[in-house]
C-alpha cells in the first residue's frame, strides 16, 4: 500500500506544476510533415520549426517526415487521410502547394487542412545578364510588349512561383499573359547558368538564390516583388517602376482536417509561441527568410484568396484546364 | 603562383586535428551510406544539416565532401559484389565489376575502383584547384542545344555497346524511354502516363529501377536456375590482388574515365551517369580483350569508376565557383553553406578563402582515408560471396527492398520495384541486355526537355542546334559513331556476349 500514495502524491505535484506554468504546451509531442524530399524549402522549414519548437520549450519533441512527391500532392492526400482528427500533427506547406493540386487535379485540396498559420516568405527578382541592354523594369515592359513570344523567361518548374510571376509580370504591363514564352528548368542552379551564358531574356528566381551574383554584378537585379524597398538594398521594387507586380513565395504549416476548435488553439498557440522566440528569430536571419508570421482567421483568409490568384494565372497561361 | 600558395595554406587548415576528424567521420559515413540502395548522400547530408549547425563552417563542410566522396566509393562495393548499385552513378561498375566477383576476381574489381577512384578524386581535385575558374567559364556556355547534343553522344555511343542483336539492345532502350515519359511534363505541368496515380506525378526513381532490373531481377533468375545447374561462385581465384596485368589493364581506363568525369561532372546539367556510361562504351571498343567484355573485363570497372569519382570532384566546380548546384548532394551542400550565412559563388573565394581551399584540401585528404579504408576491406567484403547462395540471394532481396522503403515510403513504389524485377527476370531469360533500359530513363527524359527548351528559345527554329559550335560539333561526333560501325563493318565487328 506504499505504491498508491506516491502515486498521488507526482499527480498532484504535475497538476500543480500544470497550474503553475501556463506552459502546459510542455507536454506536446508533435508530428510534422513535409510533404518533399529532404533538401528542399519544406523541408528546411519543418526542421527549422522541430529547432525552435524544441529550443523554445513549446515542445517536448517534434518528428519530421518526409513525404516527397509531386509538389505535395502525395503528402497532402496523405496527412489529410492519415491525420484526420489528430491535434498532434502538423504539415509544412506553401505557394508551390497551390498550384501543383491545381495542375494535378489533385482530389485533396487546401480547404480541406485547418489553416494554422503563414510562417515566412521570400522575396522574388527578376535579373538580367549584365550586359543585356535591358536596365530597367520598363525596359523590360516594352520588350515584353513588342513581341512577347522573343522575351523568353527562365526559372523554375512549371506552375511554380517562377512561372506565375512571369504571366503576372506580362498581365501587369498590359500584354497577353498566354503568349509567355517561360523556359522551366530544374532548380535555380540550371536556369542560372541560361541566363549568365545569355541563352534566355531574364531569369525568376527568389531573391537570396541571386543575390551572390548580384552582388558580384554578373547579374543585374531590374526589380524585386515586395511591397516595399527591402532596407539598405538599391534594388527597386516594381512597384516603385509603376509595375503593379507583387508576389512572395510563402510557407505556412497547416493542421489536419476534423480538429476540434480547442485543438486547433493549441497548436495556433505553440506556433505562435515558437515565431516569437529568439531561436526562431536566429534561423531567420541565417536562412535569409523573411518574417511573414500570419495567423489564424486571416491565414485562412489569406489562403483563400493566393488560392483562387494562382489558380486564375494558371487557367490563363493554360496550365489548368477550366 | 597564388594557387600553390592558396593550397598550401588550405593543406593547414585541413590538417588540423578536428577537421581530419570530421572527414574521417565523412568518408566513414558515407561509404557506409553509398553501399545501402535509397540512403544516398544527400539523404545524409539533409539529415545531418541540423546536427552539424552549431559546428563550425569549415568542419562540416569538410564532413560533407568526404560523405559525398564515400558515397561515389561505397556505392560501387555493392555494385560488385552483390550487383546492387548503391546510387545510379554506380550502375555501370555493376555490369562487369558483378561479372568478375562471379568469376573469383571481386578482389581484384574493388581494388581497381578504389585505386580507380583514388587516382581519378586526386587528379579531378588538382583540376578543381587550378581549372575552376576558366572551366566555370566554358560550362557556363553550354546552352540547351548542346546540352541535347551532348544526349546524342550519349545515346549513340551506349546503345551501340550494349549486347549482340541492336534490335535488342534498341527493345531494352525504348523500355528505358518509355519509362522516362512517366510523371509530369517538367515544361508543360501536364501528367503523362501516370494513371491517377499521384505516386507516379514524379516519375519512375531510377534507383528503384536499377535495383528492381539488377539485383531483383538477379535474385530470380537465380532462383528458377536452381534446379538446372547448381552455379558454383568462387569468391577468390587467383590473387586477391591485382596482378601486374591488371594494372596493365587499368591505368589508360582511369585516366580516360577522369577525361569523361570531370569535364561532364563540372556542367551544370552533366551528372555522374553520362561519363561512367561514355567510359564505359570507350573502353568497350578500346579494349584489346573485347572477348572478356560481358564477362567481366577489368577494363569496364577501372574507368566507370574512375569517371564517377572525378564527376563528383567536377560538381564542385560550379557549386564553389558559381553556386550552382549540380547533383542533389551539392544541393544539401549548398544548404550547408547558406546555413552558415555563406553564399558560394564568384565572391566566396575571396571572401573566405580559408573555407574554400581548406575543402578543396580536405578533398585530397579524404581521397587518401578512403583509400586506406577500403584496400584493407577487400579481403573481408569479397568473403561475402563465399555466403550459400539462397542466403546470399535472400539477404539481397531483404536489402533491396528496404533500401526502396527508406528511399520512399510507398506502396506503389514496393510494387515498382517488384514489378520491375520480374521485368529483370524476363529480359535475362530471353537475352535482352538490361543496362540500355536504365539509360534511357536518366537520358531520355534530359534530352527531352533539352531539346525543346532549345526549341523554345529559339521560338522554334530547329538550326539552333547547327548554330552552335559546341553543339555542332558534338552532333558530328555522334553522327561519326553512328556510321563508323557500319564503315568498319568489314574489318569485322567484334562480337561481345551478354551473359
Amino acid at each position: 500500500m506504499f505504491r498508491f500514495p506516491v502515486r498521488l502524491v507526482g499527480a498532484a505535484v504535475a497538476l500543480t506544476l500544470a497550474a503553475a506554468n501556463p506552459g502546459f504546451a510542455q507536454q506536446l509531442e508533435l508530428k510534422l510533415m513535409a510533404p518533399a524530399a529532404p533538401g528542399g524549402g519544406w523541408d528546411q522549414t519543418a526542421r527549422s520549426m522541430q529547432q525552435a519548437l524544441v529550443a523554445a520549450g513549446v515542445a517536448r519533441s517534434v518528428q519530421v517526415t518526409n513525404v516527397p512527391g509531386a509538389g505535395g500532392s502525395v503528402g497532402i492526400a496523405q496527412f489529410v487521410n492519415g491525420a484526420k482528427g489528430d491535434g498532434n500533427q502538423m504539415m509544412v506547406n506553401g505557394f508551390v502547394m497551390v498550384g501543383a493540386l491545381a495542375m494535378n487535379k489533385s482530389p485533396v485540396t487546401l480547404e480541406q487542412v485547418t489553416p494554422i498559420a503563414r510562417l515566412t516568405e521570400e522575396i522574388q527578382v527578376i535579373v538580367v545578364p549584365a550586359n543585356s541592354p535591358i536596365k530597367t523594369a520598363q525596359d523590360l515592359a516594352a520588350a515584353v510588349k513588342a513581341d512577347i513570344a522573343k522575351v523568353t523567361f527562365a526559372g523554375g518548374s512549371a506552375g511554380g512561383v517562377d512561372h506565375v510571376m512571369a504571366a503576372l509580370f506580362a498581365g501587369a504591363v498590359g500584354a497577353d499573359a498566354k503568349k509567355i514564352n517561360y523556359i522551366p528548368f530544374s532548380g535555380g542552379g540550371e536556369s542560372l547558368a541560361a541566363i549568365l551564358g545569355g541563352k534566355v531574356t531574364a531569369g525568376i528566381s527568389g531573391l537570396s538564390e541571386y543575390e551572390g551574383q548580384i552582388k558580384s554584378g554578373k547579374l543585374r537585379a531590374i526589380g524585386v516583388t515586395s511591397e516595399k524597398r527591402i532596407a539598405g538594398s538599391d534594388i527597386p521594387t516594381f512597384k516603385e517602376q509603376g509595375i503593379d507586380l507583387v508576389i512572395a513565395n510563402w510557407r505556412s504549416v497547416v493542421a489536419p482536417p476534423g480538429i476540434t476548435p480547442e485543438q486547433r488553439k493549441t497548436l495556433s498557440d505553440a506556433v505562435e509561441k515558437m515565431v516569437k522566440s529568439d531561436a526562431w528569430k536566429e534561423i531567420l536571419k541565417q536562412k535569409g527568410w523573411e518574417d511573414a508570421y500570419l495567423g489564424g482567421d486571416a491565414f485562412a483568409d489569406f489562403l483563400k484568396k493566393e488560392t483562387a490568384r494562382v489558380t486564375d494565372v494558371l487557367k490563363s497561361v493554360g496550365l489548368v484546364k477550366s | 603562383m597564388d594557387t600553390f600558395a592558396a593550397l598550401a595554406h588550405g593543406m593547414a587548415v585541413a590538417v588540423q586535428p578536428m577537421n581530419l576528424l570530421y572527414a574521417l567521420i565523412g568518408v566513414f559515413l558515407g561509404t557506409a551510406v553509398g553501399v545501402l540502395p535509397g540512403i544516398g548522400p544527400a539523404l545524409t547530408v539533409a539529415l545531418l544539416l541540423p546536427v552539424t549547425y552549431k559546428l563550425d563552417p569549415g568542419g562540416s563542410l569538410i564532413m560533407f565532401a568526404g560523405i559525398y566522396y564515400g558515397g561515389m566509393y561505397g556505392g560501387s562495393t555493392t555494385a560488385i559484389l552483390i550487383n546492387t548499385p548503391g546510387e545510379s552513378a554506380s550502375m555501370a561498375t555493376a555490369l562487369e565489376g558483378n561479372k568478375m566477383a562471379k568469376a573469383g576476381r571481386g578482389g581484384p574489381a574493388l581494388a581497381t575502383s578504389a585505386i580507380g577512384s583514388f587516382v581519378a578524386g586526386t587528379i579531378a581535385t588538382i583540376g578543381l584547384a587550378f581549372l575552376a575558374p576558366w572551366l566555370v567559364d566554358v560550362a557556363v556556355r553550354f546552352g540547351p542545344e548542346d546540352y541535347f547534343a551532348l544526349m546524342c553522344v550519349a545515346f549513340v555511343t551506349v546503345s551501340a555497346t550494349f549486347g549482340d542483336s541492336p534490335i535488342r539492345g534498341l527493345t531494352s532502350l525504348f523500355i528505358g524511354l518509355t519509362l522516362g515519359l512517366v510523371g509530369i511534363d517538367k515544361l508543360t505541368g501536364q501528367a503523362r502516363l501516370a494513371f491517377g496515380v499521384p505516386e507516379l506525378l514524379d516519375g519512375v526513381e531510377v534507383t528503384t529501377l536499377a535495383v528492381g532490373l539488377f539485383a531483383v531481377g538477379e535474385a530470380l533468375y537465380v532462383a528458377s536456375r536452381r534446379h538446372h545447374t547448381e552455379e558454383k561462385l568462387e569468391p577468390v581465384r587467383g590473387s586477391l590482388w591485382m596482378t601486374k596485368e591488371d594494372w596493365k589493364r587499368s591505368w589508360k581506363p582511369w585516366l580516360r574515365g577522369t577525361m569523361f568525369g570531370f569535364p561532364i561532372g563540372a556542367l551544370p546539367a552533366g551528372g555522374a551517369e553520362i561519363p561512367t556510361f561514355l567510359s564505359y562504351s570507350t573502353e568497350k571498343r578500346l579494349t584489346k580483350h573485347p572477348e572478356e567484355f560481358g564477362k567481366g573485363a577489368i577494363e569496364g570497372v577501372a574507368g566507370p569508376e574512375a569517371a564517377n569519382n572525378a564527376s563528383a570532384a567536377g560538381t564542385l566546380v560550379p557549386l564553389l565557383t558559381l553556386g550552382l548546384p549540380t547533383s542533389a548532394t551539392a544541393a544539401m551542400m549548398l544548404a550547408g553553406f547558406q546555413q552558415y550565412g555563406l553564399n558560394p559563388g564568384p565572391l566566396l573565394f575571396a571572401e573566405r578563402p580559408d573555407l574554400v581551399w581548406g575543402l578543396i584540401a580536405s578533398l585530397f585528404i579524404a581521397n587518401m582515408m578512403l583509400l586506406v579504408l577500403n584496400l584493407p576491406l577487400v579481403g573481408l567484403w569479397v568473403r561475402l560471396l563465399a555466403i550459400p547462395q539462397p542466403w546470399l540471394y535472400a539477404g539481397i532481396l531483404v536489402f533491396a527492398t528496404m533500401g526502396t522503403i527508406a528511399a520512399k515510403p510507398s506502396v506503389v513504389e514496393l510494387s515498382m520495384l517488384a514489378g520491375f524485377g520480374v521485368l529483370g527476370f524476363l529480359m535475362r531469360r530471353f537475352d535482352f541486355p538490361i543496362a540500355p533500359v536504365v539509360v534511357g530513363l536518366i537520358l531520355g527524359p534530359i534530352a527531352e526537355s533539352q531539346l525543346r527548351r532549345a526549341l523554345a528559345i529559339s521560338l522554334g527554329d530547329p538550326m539552333t542546334l547547327l548554330q552552335s559550335p559546341i553543339s555542332a560539333t558534338l552532333l558530328g561526333v555522334a553522327l561519326i559513331a553512328l556510321v563508323a560501325p557500319f564503315v568498319l563493318k568489314g574489318l569485322g565487328r567484334f562480337k561481345a556476349n551478354e551473359d
